[in-house]
């Protein structure tokens, strides 16, 4: 398949219904940290960007959202076509620029503060993360809670960046600026807002 | 009348234009990220006046799917003006499943009131805002209001509050009770009576708040602390009314007082009509009731 049928293929078959459900369930993923919100296969983009990042980015990205996409993405001239085609979006020359990021390999993503953590006066100017990951069970145990979760709650997504409790502890004192994580997972989609806190389990 | 598919046709499913809604949707995800903090948004025109919920109505257009059942009250009443014609309109431009009964919905539109049926996790409550800065009327100018919700500078509200005290003897405030998120954001609840404020405290529920004409947008994720300002020795306290509700006899609920007659009759009841409605049902009578409980259509399936 050559760049230019890639690039067109692979959208949403019914974009005014699909978008809506990928963002339901993002946004109960946002309101519930922690939570698996399931999702099915809605977009084929290009590899290595997986069927839900790339559902996500159809779902919430436009013209007015810089998008910044980590080397691995950046690599295939298709998956910058692809966006580029179904959502029209611009990519962003600094991860401070970016208000989504895409990021196909978490394990060696730069620091979180790189990012756009928005401004004290609109915190709501950051960079919105979209980590691509395997599965919600089988990295190191996060203990989760802050609004949205009741007591507690415990992922453990996969491929987490390096020094990841740290980092959002750090995240996490800069509140109300700060970046927001989306975990994307073949089965759908779990969220870390920056109120999220990370309890360290014991060993 | 019966709303057919074709009738639908020459608007995008609820209403709104799909980059609109990605637009409210991304500052929806970040009101929920940054609970309590009034997220700037690009207000459209919609077919009704700034005043009558555009705000409530433009972020239940943005959330809102084919599977939805919705639910609109004004002031805790389903029949309503602005309640019928909201709820005409998304049956509309959105062909959904609507609903009277609190419990059915997935998605409650209000204009100032909480029901009285507890909230449940799965529902949202999308609330019609008017002026969503509490410390408007304490400031006028954007830029200072922004620059005091930077700094956590909240001294001025508890000025006025004190103010009320200093002259009155208690906290007058009865609605737009101002309330602080997860100890951090002051936030205007909406003129919801302070009566509610106390639901809105680690509610199961999402919260959404819409304001169309000031262009904000703000959200409370499912078991957030929201606690009412006050002082140790003038605690938060909510209204209590020494009468029932004068046709279900329901006790500890929000009542609003209707005018009978030109010569000061008057009695309370119910504000929220579901409630009262399901109670009456249930052979609960207050001392003004009808013999017999109107039968009323709860749901209406999309067509």
């Amino acid at each position: 398949m050559d760049i230019a049928t890639q690039a067109i293929e692979g959208g949403f078959v019914d974009p005014v219904f699909d978008a809506q459900t990928v963002f339901r369930a993002v946004m109960d993923a946002m309101a519930r940290p922690g939570t698996l919100q399931p999702l099915p296969v809605f977009a084929r983009p290009p590899a290595p960007l997986s069927t839900t990042a790339g559902a996500i980015a159809l779902a919430l990205c436009d013209n007015d959202t810089p998008l910044w996409l980590d080397l691995v993405l950046q690599a295939p001239a298709a998956i910058k076509s692809w966006l580029g085609f179904h959502t029209g979006a611009p990519l962003a020359n600094t991860p401070a620029d970016a208000h989504f990021a895409l990021i196909a390999t978490p394990a060696e993503m730069m620091a979180l503060d790189g990012f756009s953590q928005g401004t004290q006066d609109y915190p709501d100017r950051s960079t919105t993360l979209i980590l691509q990951v395997s599965d919600l069970v089988s990295g190191a145990p996060l203990l989760l809670e802050g609004p949205g979760i009741e007591t507690t709650a415990t992922i453990a997504p996969a491929q987490m960046p390096r020094h990841f409790v740290e980092q959002w502890k750090q995240n996490n004192q800069r509140f109300p600026r700060g970046v927001d994580i989306i975990l994307a997972t073949p089965e759908g989609v779990a969220c870390l807002p920056r109120t999220t806190r990370i309890k360290t389990m014991e060993a | 009348m019966t709303a057919r598919p074709a009738d639908i046709a020459t608007y995008n499913f609820a209403y709104l234009d799909e980059q609109t809604k990605r637009m409210i949707r991304r500052a929806i995800l970040k009101g929920i990220a940054i609970p309590g903090y009034q997220v700037p948004f690009a207000s459209r025109e919609m077919p009704m006046p700034y005043g009558w919920g555009t705000g409530g109505v433009q972020v239940t257009a943005s959330i809102i799917g084919p599977e939805d059942v919705l639910k609109v009250i004004d002031q805790g009443a389903d029949d309503t003006t602005n309640a019928v014609s909201i709820r005409a309109f998304f049956k509309k431009v959105a062909n959904v499943a609507v609903t009277t009964e609190t419990a059915k919905a997935t998605i409650i539109q209000t204009r100032h009131r909480i029901p009285e049926h507890p909230l449940t996790a799965g529902q949202v409550l999308v609330y019609q805002v008017p002026i969503p800065e509490p410390l408007r009327f304490l400031e006028p100018r954007e830029t200072e209001t922004r620059k005091m919700h930077a700094l956590e500078e909240y001294g001025l509200m508890h000025v006025k509050l004190y103010e009320d005290i200093a002259r009155h003897g208690r906290i007058a405030t009865t609605y737009a009770y101002p309330v602080k998120v997860e100890g951090r954001y002051v936030m205007d609840p909406s003129p919801t009576p302070k009566f509610d404020n106390p639901k809105m405290h680690r509610s199961p529920a999402l919260q959404l708040f819409g304001a169309g004409r000031e262009k904000r947008i703000y959200a409370l994720p499912p078991f957030t602390d929201v606690v009412s300002l006050d002082f140790e020795d003038h605690p938060f306290e909510v209204q209590t009314f020494d009468q029932p509700c004068a046709l279900c006899a329901a006790e500890n609920v929000y009542l609003d007082e209707v005018i009978l007659d030109d010569h000061g009759g008057h009695m309370f009841v119910c504000s929220d009509t579901d409630h009262c409605e399901k109670r009456r049902e249930q052979g609960h009578r207050g001392h003004l009731a009808p013999e017999t409980p109107p039968a009323l259509e709860k749901t209406e399936p999309a067509q």
